[in-house]
C-alpha cells in the first residue's frame, strides 16, 4: 500500500472529478430520509401534544393535529397532580446552580491542571480520569447514605453541593482549553509580581470566556435531563425538577397521553431552543471533548 | 518539600526558582477542592460500598457484620441473574449496533454540501430530548395500532411485533430507543475523520479504485481512538441504562421481566425493600464487570488501536 501506480492516475483522476448531479440528488435523498427517521420522534411528541387521546389513537394515522387543542397547554399549567410550572422553576434554578458551581470550581482545578507546573499534578490528573470512568453506581449508596445522616435527604443540597468541589468530566473538558493559554502571558505577569490567584482572575479567565461558557452549556443540558439523583433525593412533588415530574406524572396517570406529551414536549424544548441559539459552541465543546 | 519541576537546576536565577515554588504552591491550592471533592465523593464512598457489602446496613440500626452474605443472597435472588443477562444483552447489541451507524452516519456527513450543517444539527437533536421524555414519546411512536413505525412497517409488508406487549421483542424497544440520541458518537466520529490529512486521504483514492478498500485500509485505522473512545464510554453508559428502562417496563421490567435491567434491580433493592447491604452487593458486581471489560478493552487496544506518531 502506499505505492502509486502511474499508469492510471489519468483513469483515476477522472473518477475524482466533480460529482455527478445524480449522485448528489442520490446523498441528499438518503440524508432526508434519515432526518425524516431522526425527526419523526419530535414531530410525533409536537403533534400528539395538541390532540386529544381519540385522534391519538386514531386509525388511519392523524398527521397534523384537526383541530389543534391548544386547550391542552392550558391543562398542562394548571393541574394540581403535575404543577408544571412550579416543576419547570426547579429545573431552571438546578441547571442554573449547577452550571455556575461548575464554571467556578472547575476553573480552579483546571486551571491548576493545565497552567500550572507542581509536584504529584500528573497523578492527581491521572486519578480525575479515573474517576471520569468510574460507573456512578459504586459510589452513589454511600454518597445517599451520608446526606440522609446529615438531614438534607430531600433538598437540592446533594444535587447541587458536590459540584462545588469540582466535576471529572467539566474538569477533564476545560483543561483541554486552559492547556492552550501560552504560558508566556502567565510568565510574564508573574515577573511583574501578580499573584497566582490574580493571574488566575485577570490573566488566564478571560482567555477561556468562550470555553467557560461552553461548559457551563453543557452543564445546564446535562442537569436539565438528570433524573437518578432527583429521584433518590427529592419526594415532594412541589421540589421535582421537570424530568422526575413528567415520570412521576406519566406513571400515575398512564392514559393521559396529551397532557403527557404537551409535558415532554415543554421538557425538550427549552433544550432545544438552547443549543440552536449556541450551536457552534457546542460543537466545539464536543471537538475538545474528542480525542486530538 | 514541593519542588516544581522549573527549580531542578541550581544556577538558576534565585528570583525564577522563587516562582517556581510560588507556582508549585498555588498549583495545589487551586486544585485542593478538587482534591477534597475526589475524596469526598469519590474515594471514600469507593470504599464504603465495598464495606456497606459486607454488612446488613439498612436504613435504620448499627451497621452489622455479615462477610459474604449479601453476594450469596444476590446470586441467589433469580431477578439478579435475569436483569443480569437483559443488561447484558442489551449492551452487545445495541454498543456495537450504534457504532456501526454512528460511523455509517459520519462517513454519510463527512462531505461539504449546503445542507451539511442541517443535517448534522438534526442528528444532534435526539441528545438533547430528556431519556423520560424521549422515552414516553417511544412508547407511543411503537403503539402497535396506532403508531407510526409499525403503520410504515406493515406498510413494506413486513409483520412488526408488538414492541411493548411482546417479551421477545421489548429488549429491542430499548435498543431502538438507545440508538435515537447518537448524535455524540456522529460528531466524535465526525472529528476524526476531519483530521484526517488530506494527502492521505488522496493518495489512497489514487491507489485503488475501489471505496471500501479506503474505508478498511486507510480511514477505519485512522480513527480507531475514537472507536475506543465511543466504545469504552458505550459500554460504562450501557450498562448502567436506567431511566429508560424503568420508564417502558417500571420497577418489574414489563413485560415479563424482558426490560428489566440491572440498574433496575439494584435501585428497588435499596429504595423500595430498603436493603443497602444487597443493593452495595450488586453495585461492587457490575463495578468489577465494567472495570474488568474496560481493562481488557484497553490491553487489547495496543493491538488495534493506531496512535500518530508510533512508530510501527
Amino acid at each position: 500500500m502506499g505505492l502509486l501506480r502511474r499508469g492510471q492516475s489519468l483513469i483515476d483522476q477522472r473518477r475524482t472529478a466533480p460529482r455527478q448531479w445524480w449522485q448528489s440528488l442520490l446523498y441528499h435523498a438518503v440524508m432526508l430520509g434519515f432526518a425524516c427517521i431522526f425527526l419523526l420522534p419530535f414531530y410525533w411528541m409536537a403533534i400528539s401534544a395538541f390532540k386529544n387521546n381519540a385522534e391519538i389513537f386514531a386509525n388511519p394515522v392523524q398527521w397534523f393535529p384537526n383541530p389543534f387543542r391548544w386547550e391542552n397547554l392550558a391543562a398542562l399549567v394548571s393541574r394540581d397532580d403535575f404543577p408544571f410550572l412550579r416543576q419547570f422553576g426547579n429545573s431552571v434554578f438546578y441547571a442554573g446552580s449547577v452550571a455556575l458551581a461548575v464554571c467556578f470550581s472547575c476553573s480552579l482545578a483546571a486551571y491548576s491542571f493545565g497552567c500550572l507546573r507542581w509536584r504529584a499534578r500528573n497523578l492527581v490528573f491521572g486519578l480525575t480520569v479515573c474517576a471520569l470512568l468510574l460507573p456512578s453506581v459504586v459510589t452513589f449508596l454511600p454518597i445517599y447514605m451520608g446526606w440522609t445522616r446529615l438531614g438534607l435527604n430531600g433538598t437540592y443540597w446533594p444535587l447541587i453541593a458536590p459540584f462545588l468541589l469540582g466535576d471529572a468530566f467539566y474538569i477533564f473538558m476545560l483543561r483541554q482549553f486552559f492547556l492552550g493559554v501560552p504560558r508566556e502571558l502567565m510568565d510574564a505577569a508573574r515577573l511583574d509580581g501578580a499573584s497566582e490567584f490574580r493571574i488566575w482572575w485577570q490573566i488566564v479567565l478571560p482567555q477561556v470566556r468562550t470555553p467557560l461558557v461552553i461548559v457551563g452549556l453543557f452543564a445546564i443540558v446535562y442537569t436539565w435531563n438528570e433524573f437518578f439523583g432527583p429521584l433518590i433525593y427529592l419526594q415532594d412533588r412541589e421540589k421535582f425538577p421537570l424530568s422526575l415530574g413528567l415520570f412521576t406524572f406519566r406513571a400515575a396517570r398512564a392514559q393521559e397521553w396529551s397532557i403527557s406529551m404537551m409535558g415532554a414536549l415543554f421538557t425538550a424544548l427549552p433544550m432545544v431552543v438552547l443549543f440552536l441559539l449556541t450551536q457552534r459552541l457546542f460543537q466545539r465543546g464536543l471537538s475538545s471533548t474528542g480525542l486530538k | 518539600m514541593p519542588v516544581g519541576p522549573t527549580t531542578v537546576g541550581a544556577a538558576m536565577p534565585r528570583r525564577k526558582r522563587r516562582a517556581g515554588q510560588g507556582e508549585a504552591r498555588a498549583g495545589v491550592l487551586f486544585a485542593l477542592p478538587w482534591m477534597l471533592g475526589l475524596t469526598i465523593f469519590t474515594a471514600i464512598p469507593l470504599l464504603l460500598t465495598f464495606f456497606i457489602a459486607q454488612s446488613k446496613f439498612q436504613i435504620t440500626g448499627p451497621p452489622k457484620w455479615v462477610g459474604m452474605q449479601n453476594y450469596e443472597a444476590i446470586f441467589a435472588d433469580p431477578a439478579f441473574w435475569t436483569s443480569a443477562g437483559n443488561t447484558f444483552m442489551f449492551a452487545v447489541i445495541s454498543v456495537p449496533l450504534k457504532l456501526v451507524l454512528a460511523l455509517g452516519l459520519a462517513l454519510l456527513l463527512n462531505r461539504v454540501t449546503a445542507l451539511s450543517g442541517f443535517y448534522r444539527t438534526v442528528f444532534y437533536l435526539p441528545f438533547l430530548m430528556p431519556a423520560v421524555a424521549g422515552s414516553i414519546v417511544f412508547i407511543l411512536l411503537l403503539n402497535p395500532s396506532a403508531g407510526p413505525v409499525n403503520l410504515m412497517l406493515e406498510g413494506m409488508g413486513l409483520h412488526p411485533p408488538d414492541w411493548l406487549r411482546d417479551p421477545r421483542a421489548a429488549l429491542w424497544t430499548l435498543i431502538l430507543l438507545n440508538l435515537w440520541p447518537l448524535g455524540v458518537e456522529t460528531l466524535v466520529f465526525l472529528g476524526g475523520l476531519q483530521n484526517i490529512p488530506k494527502d492521505v486521504s488522496e493518495a489512497a483514492d489514487l491507489d485503488s479504485p475501489k471505496g471500501w478498500h479506503k474505508l478498511v485500509w486507510i480511514t477505519i485505522p485512522l480513527i480507531t481512538p475514537m472507536i475506543l473512545f465511543n466504545l469504552v464510554i458505550g459500554i460504562i453508559y450501557s450498562f448502567q441504562i436506567f431511566a429508560q428502562a424503568l420508564v417502558i417496563g417500571g420497577t418489574t421490567g414489563k413485560p415479563a421481566e424482558a426490560t428489566l435491567m440491572y440498574m433496575v434491580v439494584l435501585y428497588r433493592l435499596a429504595f423500595r425493600y430498603f436493603n443497602m447491604g444487597q443493593a452495595a452487593a450488586m453495585a461492587v458486581v457490575l463495578f468489577l464487570v465494567v472495570l474488568l471489560l474496560t481493562l481488557l478493552i484497553f490491553r487489547t487496544a495496543r493491538s488495534w488501536v493506531y496512535y500518530e506518531g508510533d512508530s510501527r
